[in-house]
C-alpha cells in the first residue's frame, strides 16, 4: 500500500490549524503584499483606461503638427521650449489641404488666454482662433463669422448665470465679440482640465485682436490634420510633413523645425507612461510580498526546530525524507497561498471601495486572481523550500534525542 | 530472522574514531525476548539504531529475513522501519497535538492505510493495551504509564516483526513500569520478537536471553540460539 498525497495535505493542514494566531500573522505578510498588488495594479489600470478615453475624446484619426522649438536671435544657439517657435503658418496649412491626399480637415489654430467682461461679471479663460475645418478635425460644432464668439458652458453660466447667452456681447480683451453659439458640454478631461472653459472665435479675428501681441503675421500655433480614415493616417501623416519641409525649404538631411504626432502615438505614449507607472507601483508592492515571504521562512524554521522530535518520530514509524520534505513544503505554500486569497480579497475589496467611495479610476486586472495567487504560491515554494529540506534532512536519532 | 556478523560502528569525533561498535555478531530468533544491557557507551544503543534501521553500521553484515539492511538507501530504511520494526521509546514520543488513537493511527498513515480501517484498528489495539476509554484523550491528559501503553500500541500499528524498546520503563515509576513490563511479556507469549535495551537489572531479568555488551564488543549472552 502506499500512502495517498492528501494524507500529506491533512499533516499540513494540522500543524496550521494547531496555532491559529501564528498561523495567522505569519500569512500577514502576504496579506499585506497581494492585497497592495492588486490594489495597485488597479489604480493604474484605471488611470490608463482614463487616459485612452479622454485622448480618444479628443478627436480620431487626427494628427497634431506644432513648431518646433524657437531659436534665439545671432545663430539661433539658444533654444525655447518645444512649441515655443513661430514657424507654421496658415500657408502650411493650405499647402496640406491642397497637396495632400485623404485629408478630411485642415485647422490651424491659435491660442492666448483673456479676460473676458459682460454685464458686470468678468472671467479669465482659454480662447482659441479658429477656422470652420477645426470643428471637423475636433468633432465639435459651431458656426462662423467675424468678431463672433462660441463659449463653452462654463463661461456661460459665470458670466450670465441661467441667462440665454447668444446674442450678448462680451468683451475678450479688449475687443467686443458676439456670442453666436454655447458648446455642447464635455466635462473634465482626464488631466484634470476643465474643457467646457474655453472661447473659440474665428483664426484671423482672434490672433489679431486677442493674442496678436505675440503671435506675428500669418503664424498659428498648431495646425490639426484629420485624416479621412484611420488606415490614412501613417501616409497623410508622412505627407503633411514632407509638404511642410518644402513650404519652410528644409534641406533633405537637415531637422525639421516642426513637430508631428498623431493621436495614435500619443495615445500609445501616454499608456505606456501609466503603464510604467504601474508597473513601478507592482514592483514596490511586490517587494513587500517578498518581505512576507522571509516572514514565513522565519517561522518555518522555528517549526521546524520545534518540531524536531515530531520529524524524528515520523522517520523512526516509516516517513521517508521526501514524506517529510512535501508536508512542510505544503505547510509553507498553505500558508502562503491562504494568505494571498485573503489579500486577493481585500486587495479587490479595497479598490472596489476607492471606486465608490473615492470616485478614483479603478479597474481591477482579470489577471490579477490567478497572477496573486500564483505569485504567493511561488512566494511559499520558494522561501519554504530551505526549511523543509533543513527537516528533512535531519538524523532521526540525533531528532528523536531532541529536546 | 536477525543474522548480524562482525558489525562495527565507528563514530569520527574531530580527529578520534571511537568504535561503538568493535565488530558484533549475534542471531535472534523469531519470538525470542531479548534484554540488551550494558553501561552507557557500551554500544548496546548504536545495536539497536542499527537493527531498527534508524542508522547504518560502518562495517559488517546485518541481514533481517535474508535481506541485507545495511546496504539499504534511505527510502528502503524508511519502508523497512514502518514494515518490520516497532519502536518503544524511554520518552514515549506521542506528538502532543494529537490524540491517543491519532497517534496510533500515524504509522498507518504511512503505510497507507484507509482512514476508517486505521481508525478501527487503532481503537483495537488501544483496546488491547487497556485505554479502550481513553482513545480522545491528548497525551498531556494522560499519565505516563498509560502514555507508554498508547507508544507501544502505536509500535504495534503496522505488525511488526520485531519491536525494539529503548528503556521502555526509564521514566516510570516501579509500579507502572511493571505493568508495561507484564504487558511486554504478554506479547511476546503472543508470538513478538521483543528486543529491550535497558541497564535496569530488573527490567533485564524478565528477559529469557540477556546480551551484555562492553565497549563495544558482547561480554556475555546468556541464551545464544546454537
Amino acid at each position: 500500500m502506499k500512502m495517498p498525497p492528501i494524507e500529506l495535505v491533512r499533516f499540513a493542514a494540522g500543524a496550521i490549524v494547531a496555532h491559529p494566531m501564528r498561523s495567522a500573522l505569519t500569512s500577514l505578510g502576504v496579506v499585506i503584499g497581494v492585497a497592495a498588488v492588486v490594489m495597485m495594479t488597479s489604480i493604474g489600470l484605471g488611470a490608463q483606461q482614463r487616459v485612452t478615453s479622454s485622448i480618444a475624446g479628443l478627436g480620431s484619426n487626427l494628427i497634431i503638427i506644432s513648431p518646433g522649438a524657437s531659436r534665439g536671435a545671432g545663430g539661433g544657439f539658444v533654444r525655447g521650449a518645444a512649441g515655443s517657435g513661430e514657424s507654421l503658418t496658415e500657408q502650411d496649412g493650405e499647402a496640406i489641404a491642397s497637396r495632400v491626399e485623404g485629408v478630411a480637415a485642415v485647422a490651424p489654430i491659435v491660442r492666448g488666454g483673456a479676460q473676458l467682461a459682460a454685464d458686470g461679471a468678468n472671467w479669465n479663460t482659454r480662447v482659441e482662433g479658429v477656422t470652420p475645418d477645426y470643428l471637423v478635425a475636433r468633432d465639435l460644432s459651431i458656426a462662423q463669422g467675424r468678431k463672433v464668439i462660441v463659449i463653452g458652458p462654463t463661461i456661460a453660466r459665470e458670466l450670465w448665470g441661467d441667462d440665454d447667452p447668444i446674442g450678448k456681447r462680451v468683451r475678450v480683451g479688449r475687443t467686443p465679440f458676439e456670442v453666436i453659439g454655447v458648446l455642447e458640454s464635455k466635462g473634465q478631461s482626464g488631466f484634470g482640465q476643465d474643457q467646457d472653459d474655453i472661447v473659440l472665435g474665428p483664426l484671423q479675428a482672434i490672433r489679431s485682436r486677442v493674442v496678436g501681441r505675440r503671435v506675428r503675421g500669418t503664424a498659428v500655433q498648431q495646425i490639426f490634420v484629420k485624416a479621412e480614415s484611420e488606415d490614412q493616417l501613417d501616409r497623410v501623416q508622412e505627407d503633411a510633413t514632407n509638404v511642410i519641409r518644402e513650404q519652410h525649404r528644409i534641406r533633405p538631411g537637415d531637422e525639421d523645425d516642426f513637430s508631428v504626432q498623431n493621436m495614435a502615438s500619443i495615445l500609445e505614449a501616454s499608456q505606456a507612461a501609466v503603464a510604467t507607472f504601474t508597473i513601478l507601483l507592482a514592483a514596490v508592492a511586490a517587494v513587500s510580498l517578498v518581505v512576507g515571504g522571509v516572514g514565513i521562512m522565519n517561522i518555518m524554521l522555528v517549526a521546524v526546530t520545534e518540531r524536531t522530535r515530531e520529524i524524528g518520530l515520523r522517520m523512526a514509524v516509516g516517513a521517508k525524507r521526501s514524506d517529510v520534505l512535501i508536508q512542510f513544503a505544503l505547510e509553507a505554500v498553505t500558508l502562503s497561498l491562504a494568505g494571498g486569497l485573503i489579500g486577493l480579497t481585500i486587495g479587490a475589496g479595497g479598490a472596489f471601495a476607492l471606486a465608490k467611495l473615492g470616485d478614483w479610476p479603478v479597474a481591477i486586472p482579470a489577471w490579477a486572481g490567478p497572477l496573486s495567487l500564483g505569485f504567493s504560491m511561488l512566494v511559499g515554494l520558494v522561501f519554504g523550500a530551505y526549511p523543509s529540506w533543513r527537516a528533512a534532512q535531519l538524523d532521526p536519532i540525533e531528532a528523536l534525542r531532541r529536546e | 530472522m536477525i543474522e548480524v556478523s562482525d558489525l562495527t560502528k565507528i563514530y569520527v569525533m574531530g580527529e578520534e574514531r571511537v568504535a561503538a561498535l568493535a565488530g558484533v555478531s549475534l542471531r535472534i530468533e523469531r519470538g525470542e525476548h531479548v534484554a540488551v544491557i550494558g553501561p552507557s557507551g557500551s554500544g548496546k544503543s548504536s545495536l539497536m539504531n542499527i537493527l531498527g534501521g534508524l542508522d547504518r553500521p560502518t562495517g559488517g553484515s546485518y541481514r533481517f529475513e535474508g535481506e541485507e539492511v545495511g546496504e539499504m538507501g534511505d527510502d528502503a530504511l524508511a519502508e523497512f522501519r514502518r514494515r518490520r520494526i516497532g519502536f518503544v521509546f524511554q520518552s514515549f514520543q506521542l506528538l502532543p497535538r494529537l490524540t491517543a488513537l491519532q497517534n496510533v493511527e500515524l504509522p498507518m498513515i504511512y503505510a497507507g492505510f484507509p482512514p476508517a480501517e486505521r481508525r478501527e484498528r487503532a481503537a483495537q489495539l488501544l483496546e488491547r493495551v487497556g485505554l479502550g476509554t481513553r482513545t480522545g484523550h491528548k497525551p498531556t491528559q494522560l499519565s505516563g504509564g498509560q502514555q507508554q501503553r498508547v507508544a507501544i500500541a502505536r509500535s504495534l500499528a503496522n505488525q511488526p516483526d520485531l519491536l525494539l524498546a529503548d528503556e521502555p520503563t526509564g521514566a516510570l515509576d516501579t509500579h507502572t513500569g511493571e505493568e508495561v513490563l507484564e504487558l511486554f511479556k504478554q506479547l511476546n507469549a503472543e508470538g513478538l520478537t521483543l528486543a529491550i535495551v535497558t541497564h535496569d537489572l530488573e527490567v533485564a531479568a524478565e528477559a529469557r536471553r540477556r546480551i551484555s555488551f562492553r565497549d563495544g564488543h558482547i561480554v556475555e549472552d546468556d541464551g545464544a540460539a546454537p
